[in-house]
């Protein structure tokens, strides 16, 4: 996709909202193409869901402005619900309902809907179409959410952290059919506090902290703009070396050090590690700990802000 | 795509039968709705039938053949009962109240008797006695006097009783019918999402007061239906003028139930306010008891109350047959109330 030459399905103009002493947004500015995956990713308390629920029209900014689809909440506002799709953070549907009931229910909301199979094939419910909601596990209970947000065939999709509090095979699940959304053509911005989700589904990532947008391009750029593409992290029992020694190893970028922790930013491990492995035994130090990782978009969240995402 | 057009996919027939689904499926409020009523209606009307008229207890002291005539002669009277013994256990029995009266035969022939006349089974006693006595020794009474005795139906305490719990039961299923799927909703934030859709607001808080409109038909037909059946309560009035004040009254109370379910996000908070509401009617409005037994200080108060109105109209056409001209005043100050909170409510609601 070639985002520059896409129509605007959302832009936000110093959009701004304080709950009394908190500046729970403040003053940002984005627009997400129609067709591309936008993800809004940052800790817990960052302001995402004050943001996406200003998009939603259920919070009214204390400043900014708001377009979607070329629309906006004041005069408009019927109009946008019908073509809005939304997933809440935290909906409890009715517990004594069906499925289908539910998605009967929702349906009824739209003028124009899509058939209940349609919706249940959708999410893969099929099977669970006549289940009461109080019966099905939490996955399940997330991707009936996704079809409540489908039931108006929207063009513009917003989830809320859809996959927070699931377990990992839910969650690749759910990452599959927003996958096949995606593919569909529809715009859809999400929340989440996972930094592997963003990487996974999104085209473009706005990092936010405190209210605002600290970084902002698609998940391979950012992690790119850190300069390294892996992070070798060890401890030691007894002495250590010190840093100057480290940063003359081969490959090292940067080295940090988080309580017992070593850390090394690192271009080539496969030069960095044997060179290290080898100091160590030089100086007859033991090794304790040891892991390395690709960089991933926690670790450019920690080189912008000093702290991890799920420090809260 | 859509078929909104039909009436399956209207939005409001579908609200209307979530409400339904989720009632039916909740063993309990089936319970407290549908027997709740009938076992309430059926205890109290047991407790308090109208009992048969009481035989009073008396003792004749033994004193030879003239305690045996009179014995004999009480004998007559079913409406007397009584033992011969000696005087030391009479009096131990007039003590305990086991008996009303002491028959004392003199040995001159005359009769005492003992008894408190500030008791009336005392002064009935005496009164039976001395009458069965007096016509069993001869006495000729001037006047032919006949006795024809009755049961006024519609006087029985079950009788009040039963619009009582009929305008009670209207209130209670309106109040809690609105206020527990409301904040219900709202804790579990199914509400907001609800709104974030293209939703109509008016048919969501409508869809409330029309359901209970239906549930309605329930506590009409159980409490009158058992009342008359199992106690045999009159239906004086129109069965349509029943209806109508039972429709009025329901919208009024769902209205006053939209007004507390305003604003709270917990059922604590909710059910504390709905008992404050609803406690102080049960007692001041003359469900149980007539209302005119306070003071009258406070009765243009009373008057007032949603429930007196509603208690008050369905009294006087279940058991006096009034027509719903006659109770423009209960009707009046029913859609007052409900015109007030409905209006109060929608101008508090929250939708988050």
């Amino acid at each position: 996709m070639n985002p520059a030459s896409a129509p605007l399905a959302l832009q936000l103009r110093q959009l701004r909202k304080v709950y009394g002493q908190l500046v729970a947004v403040d003053s940002i500015d984005l627009e997400v193409f129609a067709g591309e995956c936008f993800g809004l990713l940052g800790p817990n308390g960052a302001g995402k869901t004050t943001t996406i629920e200003i998009c939603e029209g259920l919070l009214e900014p204390d400043s900014g402005s708001v377009e979607l689809l070329g629309r906006n909440w004041r005069t408009q506002a019927q109009e946008l619900r019908e073509l809005l799709g939304i997933q809440l953070q935290e909906t409890t549907f009715s517990e004594k309902l069906t499925v289908t009931e539910t998605l009967a229910l929702f349906r009824s909301f739209y003028d124009r809907s899509m058939e209940v199979p349609e919706l249940l094939a959708s999410v893969q419910l099929e099977e669970k179409r006549d289940t009461r909601i109080g019966k099905l596990s939490g996955g399940q209970r997330q991707r009936l959410a996704l079809a409540c947000a489908l039931v108006g065939n929207p063009q513009l999709l917003f989830l809320d952290e859809p996959t927070t509090g699931l377990d990992p095979q839910a969650r690749r699940q759910l990452w599959d059919l927003i996958n096949q959304l995606k593919s569909s053509g529809r715009t859809i911005l999400l929340t989440t506090h996972y930094m592997d989700e963003a990487e996974k589904l999104c085209d473009r990532v706005a990092i936010m902290d405190h209210g605002k947008v600290i970084a902002l391009d698609t998940p391979r750029q950012l992690i790119a703009s850190l300069g390294v593409e892996h992070l070798l992290e060890y401890a030691t029992s007894g002495a250590a070396l010190d840093v100057d020694a480290l940063k003359q190893l081969q490959g090292v970028r940067a080295v940090s050090t988080v309580g017992s922790v070593t850390q090394l930013q690192v271009a080539e491990l496969h030069r960095t590690l044997p060179a290290l492995l080898e100091k160590l035994a030089e100086r007859g130090i033991p090794l304790t700990e040891l892991r390395t990782h690709s960089a991933t978009l926690e670790d450019v969240f920690v080189s912008l802000t000093g702290r991890h995402l799920r420090d809260e | 795509m859509s078929n909104r057009h039909s009436l399956a996919g209207h939005p409001l027939y579908q609200l209307i039968r979530i409400r339904f689904l989720e009632f039916w499926r909740e063993p309990e409020a089936v319970f407290w709705l549908l027997f709740f009523p009938v076992l309430l209606a059926g205890g109290l009307g047991v407790a308090f039938r109208n009992h048969s008229p009481d035989v009073i207890k008396i003792a004749i002291v033994e004193a030879g053949a003239s305690s045996q005539n009179i014995a004999n002669a009480v004998a007559k009277n079913p409406g007397l009962s009584a033992i011969v013994c000696d005087q030391q256990t009479a009096e131990h029995a007039l003590a305990a109240g086991k008996i009303a009266m002491i028959v004392i035969p003199q040995d001159s022939g005359a009769i005492l008797y003992r008894f408190d006349a500030t008791n009336p089974d005392g002064r009935s006693a005496r009164a039976l006695t001395d009458d069965t006595i007096q016509r069993s020794a001869g006495r000729a009474d001037p006047v032919h006097a006949g006795d024809q005795p009755i049961t006024e139906v519609g006087s029985r305490y079950i009788d009040f009783l039963v619009p009582g719990l009929l305008g009670t039961n209207i209130m209670g299923n309106g109040i809690w019918g609105v206020c527990f799927p409301i904040i219900d909703s709202r804790r579990k934030k199914l509400l907001k999402r609800m709104v974030a859709s293209p939703m109509s607001r008016t048919q969501f808080l409508a869809s409330f007061l029309l359901s209970r409109l239906i549930f309605l038909v329930f506590d009409i037909s159980i409490i009158v239906g058992f009342g008359n059946l199992a106690f045999g309560v009159p239906v004086r009035g129109s069965l349509l003028a029943i209806v109508f004040i039972c429709v009025v009254s329901a919208l009024c109370f769902s209205s006053i139930g939209l007004l507390i379910s305003a604003r709270f996000s917990t059922i604590e908070a909710a059910s504390g306010m709905a008992n404050a509401v609803m406690m102080p009617m049960w007692i001041l409005s003359g469900v149980f008891f007539s209302a005119r037994r306070f003071p009258d200080l406070i009765q243009p108060i009373l008057h007032a109350l949603p429930l007196t109105a509603a208690v008050d109209a369905l009294r006087a056409v279940i058991l006096e047959g009034a027509t719903l001209a006659t109770l423009r005043g209960e009707l009046a100050i029913l859609t007052a109330w409900l015109l007030a909170c409905f209006v109060l409510a929608v101008k508090l609601f929250r939708w988050r």
